[in-house]
């Protein structure tokens, strides 16, 4: 936030960016699908962190966001046959209406009742995936089909189903994300909603609009999310009710405080670091969401801050 | 059957569903109006009365109301130490603290669910009714337990009402929601209202969940629609009130029958949430409750 | 001359108290204006109503010929109306720098521009006297800097109309005697408005002063005049003149 030092802070986010590059030709298979996946829901986390970091709104309904991109894009695909851009850009508009909408209406909540709206409205979002099973799917999902998952300009065609090239459009989006996040954090409207998360009253009294400011953060948030939504369906070839389910907007909570709110990597970091945990103990248990459960209540007793903001707090003061 | 009867036998069902969605509500509701604590984990305490009932019934041979009895005692209080336990250790820690605890109920959630799955398995497993005496009206014939439910559930609501409104823990309880920090400054010990008051909550819940199993079988995943029921009772009702509890529980377990009948259900859930989300954006003391402090 | 803010009727309850009660006040551009009174008598809700922090329950509120009554808090802070709070509520986790910045940056065209808010932060800091803490987290600021530092942050507004609810509240002597320097200062740009206890401040400060009794006003005039005033004596200045 601060003005001291932009530059170490770009160099620090170049170099996560061009170590993944590097990473895509060091991993074994298994490891490289694997992190493709993670940057995809790290995106999911950043769009999460945007608004629950930066803005200080808990939202528990962030799966509707990034089941809008995750349908968006999937469906006009399935139902419409439309191409790769367009199907990612209807992911997109359709993240960023329902944005706008939930917006709208949860903002003029505050606090725990934001969280149960949001809870709700997301809740309704899901029934309605199931409900529609005929065109969505239901809860069986639907596959994209591998031929329609093709970008083509004119003569070249680029396959996202080819493991490379699914990687490296993975890494194009995180740090295109990453990047963006870095830029409003540290601009002036990052200071605003910083300003709105630490006493909105006085960020009112200081002349400016609370709740435009935050209906804003909660369209770039849903935004992002079903940039990740829209991202996930084009690359994995899969849509399914269950990202839209409660647990898909715990997920992105869960990461986010892991990693650390309100730090621009801490998303993926927390991300990486769950992934990493549930894999060690796959070979133990099966039951994933008791890792999940305890890791959020240790989380929230021992360690809010998370990895990256302890880090920042205690070391180094200019992690943006 | 004509319209009339069809009708009473949905009316019926619905006080059924009143009955013990007034009790899981009134749960909810007394934990949310005392600690401000919104405890996403309450249906999983549902779920685990309803389990516990089953383990403590396989248990215990001979009739089958000595099983049901003593579930309906013994699996209340597990919960409830359960829910202690789970206070002192995580609920206190945070200091109440609103938006913490949800993250944390919803972590006990993940974790009991998970549990029960490994120990109690996926299956859905069927406990005996106590008695099973049929009433027989001109009409149909009715089960003589699911109306002892709705009688076991007033009686318990009213129970309830009286030690709030007319004892001396009552009034501890109300001087804590009305305002902790003077209630503890007149030697109100807080800590331990809150504990007994989480307990209180889940117990509830746990008995709801006893008194409903005979009909509905005991299952891991059996807590999920509880828990969205009763938030939607205790929105419309106004957040801690115990009357507009009763009133929107009654409300809701009536609709919810009727509604099933001309509707999906997957539509009527979908209908219910949105109108309820709506009610908490545009009329956030809920329709009965009057105006926030 | 015009006015630059007026009020007519100016009312507000809280359940059956009246605590601002049928106000008619008027304040000229430049001018340095002192409100006091007892405590309770309505002086911090009075300003409230002015900045938009709470709603009149009736009246109205002009202020540079426009009726202002119904708007927002913040359309008002950008028609010119800063408010510095009673009660010290800078962002104690931000840097003094961005504390001053949020405003800054408000009043700036090009919002992109570093310098120029660089320029604009600075400028209030040096006025106020905290350039050398700029990176300093506003929370780890004195208390009397602290209060400084709402000043900054209300002066970067630009205002046409500066509020300051109590500002000398719990300030060292020595810090007072900066304070009243730098609203002076201040005076040569901006309308101030000041609710003030400390007595001396005020006769050294006010062109005139306004006195609040019940939600009411009592009397208004030059220092002097208000001195001599018996009505305001009885009610207020009795006890310690």
């Amino acid at each position: 936030m601060s003005e001291a030092s932009p530059a170490k802070a770009y160099a620090l986010h170049l170099g996560v960016i061009v170590l993944l590059f590097v990473l895509s030709f060091l991993l074994p298979d298994y490891y490289h699908g694997l992190l493709a996946r993670i940057m995809v829901l790290a995106v999911f986390a950043m769009g999460y962190n945007m608004l629950f970091g930066y803005v200080g709104l808990l939202s528990l309904g962030h799966a509707m966001f990034f089941g809008a991109g995750l349908y968006g894009a999937g469906l006009a695909i399935i139902q419409l046959g439309w191409s790769v851009p367009a199907a990612f850009a209807a992911g997109l508009a359709c993240g960023a209406a329902l944005a706008l909408i939930i917006g709208l209406l949860a903002l003029r909540t505050t606090g725990v009742a934001f969280m149960i709206v949001t809870m709700m409205f997301a809740q309704v979002f899901y029934l309605a995936i199931l409900y529609f099973a005929a065109w969505t799917g239901g809860d069986q999902g639907q596959v994209v089909p591998q031929p329609a998952r093709v970008l083509t300009f004119g003569a070249t065609s680029l396959d996202l189903t080819n493991p490379t090239m699914r990687y490296m459009t993975a890494l194009g989006l995180f740090s295109l994300v990453l990047l963006i996040t870095l830029a409003v954090v540290r601009s002036s409207y990052g200071r605003v909603l910083v300003a709105i998360r630490e006493n909105e009253e006085r960020t009112r009294m200081l002349g400016y609009d609370t709740f435009s400011n935050k209906l804003a953060a909660v369209v770039v948030s849903g935004t992002i999310c079903a940039a990740s939504g829209a991202a996930y369906a084009l690359l994995f070839g899969y849509v399914g009710s269950s990202f839209a389910s409660v647990q898909y907007s715990i997920l992105p909570l869960l990461w986010v405080l892991l990693g650390g709110a309100a730090t621009t990597l801490g998303p993926l970091i927390g991300t990486l670091f769950m992934y990493y945990v549930i894999d060690l103990t796959s070979g133990y248990t099966s039951a994933y969401l008791l890792i999940v459960g305890i890791a959020l209540i240790l989380l929230v007793l021992f360690f809010p801050k998370g990895i990256l903001g302890t880090i920042r707090q205690r070391w180094l003061g200019w992690l943006p | 059957m004509h319209f009339g009867p069809h009708l009473l036998l949905a009316t019926l069902e619905g006080l059924v569903t009143s009955a013990v969605l007034a009790l899981t509500a009134l749960g909810l509701s007394l934990v949310f109006g005392v600690m401000r604590v919104v405890n996403v984990a309450h249906g999983e305490f549902f779920m685990l009365g309803a389990v516990l009932a089953w383990a403590i019934t396989t248990a215990i041979s001979g009739h089958p109301a000595l099983g049901f009895l003593a579930a309906l005692v013994i699996a209340p209080l597990i919960v409830g130490a359960i829910a202690l336990v789970a206070e002192r250790l995580v609920l206190r820690r945070l200091n109440y603290n609103p938006e913490a605890t949800i993250v944390a109920t919803i972590g006990m959630l993940y974790i009991i669910q998970q549990l029960a799955l490994t120990f109690y398995g996926p299956e859905a497993r069927p406990v005996e009714p106590p008695f099973s005496y049929r009433i027989l009206l001109p009409w149909f014939g009715y089960s003589g337990y699911k109306l002892s439910i709705i009688a076991a559930s007033a009686l318990l609501l009213i129970a309830t009402w009286l030690v709030l409104t007319r004892t001396k823990i009552g009034l501890i309880m109300r001087a804590t929601q009305y305002d902790s920090e003077t209630a503890q400054a007149f030697g109100i010990p807080v800590g331990r209202v809150y504990g007994g008051v989480f307990a209180l909550g889940a117990m509830l819940a746990a008995i709801a969940a006893v008194l409903i199993v005979p009909i509905s079988q005991a299952h891991y995943l059996m807590g999920q629609d509880p828990l969205l029921l009763s938030f939607i009772v205790v929105i419309i009702g106004g957040l801690g009130s115990l009357r507009g509890t009763v009133v929107a529980a009654v409300l809701i377990g009536l609709s919810d029958g009727i509604i099933s009948m001309f509707f999906s259900p997957t539509l009527a859930k979908i209908i219910a949430t949105l109108l309820v989300a709506m009610v908490l954006v545009f009329r956030p003391q809920g329709l009965f409750g009057t105006a926030a402090r | 001359m015009t006015p630059l803010l007026t009020t007519k009727g100016l009312s507000r309850s809280f359940g059956g108290l009246r605590a601002v009660d049928n106000v008619d006040f008027a304040l000229m551009p430049g001018e340095i204006r002192a409100v006091i009174g007892p405590n309770g008598a309505g002086k911090t809700t009075f300003v409230s109503l002015i900045s938009g922090r709470i709603q009149p329950s009736a009246g109205t509120i002009v202020f540079d010929g426009a009726d202002i009554t119904g708007l927002p808090t913040y359309v008002r802070v950008r028609r010119g109306i800063a408010y510095t709070f009673q009660i010290t509520s800078v962002f104690a986790n931000l840097s003094v720098y961005d504390n001053v910045a949020l405003p800054v940056q408000l009043t700036l065209s090009d919002i992109r521009s570093k310098d120029a808010l660089r320029t604009g932060v600075m400028s209030a800091l040096e006025r106020t006297g905290l350039a050398d803490r700029a990176h300093m987290p506003a929370g780890q600021l004195s208390y009397g800097h602290q209060r400084l530092l709402e000043v900054a942050m209300g002066l970067a507004l630009k205002p046409r109309l500066l509020i300051l609810d109590e500002p000398t509240q719990g300030l060292a002597d020595g810090e007072i005697d900066n304070f009243i320097e730098l609203v002076r200062d201040i005076a040569k740009s901006a309308t101030v408005l000041l609710i003030e206890h400390n007595m001396p401040v005020v006769m050294q400060l006010a062109d005139r002063i306004t006195v609040f009794n019940a939600g009411r006003i009592l009397a208004e005039g030059t220092p002097e005049a208000i001195r001599e005033n018996k009505a305001v004596q009885e009610a207020y200045l009795g006890t310690a003149p």
